[in-house]
């Protein structure tokens, strides 16, 4: 199976890998996928006071479409606020990537990844808290 | 990419770009999938394709006597290279057709008498889809769990075995971890029980001593195309003292005494006999060598980067086989990383079920661990230069994908993600 020229690069050069501090309370991490079924992705937001995502980290154990699919989101989700980017749907970040119908999953785990780091960022920064 | 029994292993890395190992093509280190033919196979096929294009079943004038003969010669080769005889041989398209002549073939020429199977977890797909699919009719089938250096207890064996049981099923050598099977022993424990014992020998012709009387092997499956022969064609030996019946799947002109009938592929034929001419010639020599390059293969890789593990016995394996887990690195990205050589992956990231090699799971590797397996294939053509540079090649895309890995950061915190409660998906 021959991968996209986006996937490539995306693979070849990921943006943004690393990670935050997880204590940090500007930072929300969502840790998503399983070891056993081959994906792992973990993808970190820093949010500032106004609720606009400063910057985005990622690691991903997976294929090339599962790293590509993340790091795609972190360039993605920077400059949102925590609302817009909750609304990244799979179907863009496919679309985007050109993945094939057997990849759709690493799409779906991407968007998961993003809104498990909100749902964090706004659990410890409290609902009334939370910068909307 | 998912591996489906040799399909599966056949996937290589289809990733363009510039190699940096400056070659126009990936280096191929996946020789269990399929290998290149031997400049001399292919000399010895040409004139069958052309000039001497005869019928080798036209009974009746030259040009049939002359395929006949290159037929006959051929088939003298590949018994020879098993310890049979020539009348032994029965051409097929290949090992998958062999198994199911082999396994359904007895199973229903014996099936007033007997309808039990014996086979093991690991074998490969077509000779598990030819007992699945004979358990759809009368059969009952055995599948024997392996240890966990992939090879079976010959104790559970003979348990196994009942006065139903017409056959036993156990590959020589396994496609993914290169294992092999103590098959005299085996062969010693069917014949003691009245048994058949059929074996699965795509892997094992050529690059170990194969001996059907010595073994009391009663059925093995061969394919040339494992061993520098073409795609096409395989072979089934089936003994004929004690007299060894089946029943058989390809119906028509009678050839092959009766038990696959069509008519043979003379160029093929010829390109398989010659293929075990030089295996039995040279397989000294050649598993001194790769031998030599498997363990430095190895050695380098297990040198350059820490939590790597061999999958299946080190000892008693074919030398050109490694199958390697490169812990929290997934397989198929690993591939991807891995573009200058061509190998396989027992992960299976695009599979619906998302199940890795069933073959790793069986030895009781996790999951996790299964998916982060690679198979790397030595072969005739692989050069000393070929594994130093895969040594590096492989070393430099594990520990650049180790800091993509999420997994890899929590075990150098030191936590264990097995303590982590992940959702499946």
């Amino acid at each position: 199976m021959a991968y996209s020229e986006k996937v490539i690069d995306h693979y070849e050069h990921p943006r943004n890998v690393g990670s935050f501090q997880k204590e940090d309370g500007g930072v929300g991490t969502g840790l998503v996928g399983a070891p056993a079924c081959g994906d792992v992705m973990k993808l970190q937001i820093k949010v500032s006071a106004e609720g606009i995502i400063e910057d985005a980290k990622f690691k991903t154990f997976g294929c090339g479409s599962a790293i590509a699919s993340s790091s795609l989101v972190t360039e993605w989700v920077k400059g949102k606020t925590l609302d817009e980017a909750a609304k990244i749907k799979n179907t863009e970040i496919a679309q985007h990537l050109a993945l094939p119908p057997v990849k759709i999953h690493c799409s779906v785990l991407a968007e998961d990844a993003i809104k498990a780091a909100i749902a964090d960022y706004k659990k410890k920064n409290g609902p009334e808290d939370a910068a909307q | 990419m998912k591996i489906a029994g040799d399909a599966r292993m056949s996937n290589m890395t289809a990733i363009q770009g510039t190699k940096s190992n400056g070659l126009a093509q990936p280096i191929y280190l996946d020789y269990q999938a399929t290998t290149p033919c031997d400049p001399r196979v292919v000399q010895a096929m040409l004139p069958y394709f052309t000039e001497r294009f005869g019928n080798p079943h036209s009974r009746n004038h030259y040009y049939g006597w002359e395929a006949e003969e290159a037929v006959e010669l051929a088939r003298e080769q590949i018994a020879a290279i098993i310890g049979a005889d020539a009348k032994e041989i029965v051409f097929t398209s290949g090992a998958t057709e062999s198994n199911n002549l082999a396994i359904k073939g007895v199973a229903h020429f014996y099936r007033e008498k007997k309808n039990h199977i014996v086979t093991v977890v690991t074998e490969h797909k077509c000779v598990l889809d030819s007992c699945r699919h004979l358990e759809q009719e009368v059969f009952k089938v055995t599948y024997l769990p392996v240890q966990k250096n992939g090879l079976i207890r010959l104790e559970e064996l003979e348990a196994a075995i009942t006065d139903q049981t017409s056959l036993v099923s156990v590959m020589a050598v396994n496609n993914e971890i290169g294992v092999i099977q103590p098959l005299a022993e085996i062969g010693a424990i069917c014949r003691k029980h009245g048994v058949f014992f059929h074996t699965d020998a795509a892997q094992a012709v050529g690059k170990i001593p194969l001996d059907v009387n010595a073994m009391n092997i009663d059925l093995m499956s061969l394919t040339a195309h494992k061993i520098y022969g073409p795609k096409g064609i395989g072979a089934l030996y089936v003994r004929r003292r004690p007299r060894v019946r089946l029943q058989s799947l390809i119906h028509g002109g009678g050839q092959e005494r009766g038990m696959r009938s069509g008519t043979l592929a003379t160029p093929l034929c010829v390109g398989f006999g010659e293929a075990c001419r030089i295996a039995q010639k040279e397989m000294a020599s050649e598993a001194e060598r790769l031998r030599g390059l498997r363990d430095r293969l190895l050695n380098g890789v297990k040198a350059g980067l820490p939590e790597v593990y061999l999958n299946g016995d080190l000892e008693r394996r074919i030398p050109g086989n490694l199958n390697i887990s490169f812990a929290f690195v997934e397989g198929e990205g690993l591939m991807m990383g891995v573009k200058d050589i061509a190998v396989s992956s027992g992960s299976a990231c695009t599979s619906a079920s998302l199940e890795p090699s069933y073959v790793l799971r069986a030895l009781g590797l996790d999951a996790e661990m299964a998916h982060t397996s690679l198979r790397i294939g030595i072969g005739r053509f692989t050069t000393e230069k070929d594994i130093d540079y895969s040594i590096g090649h492989i070393v430099e895309a594990v520990s650049r994908l180790r800091e993509l890995s999420p997994l890899w950061e929590m075990h150098l915190e030191g936590i264990d993600i097995k303590s982590i409660q992940w959702a499946d998906h």
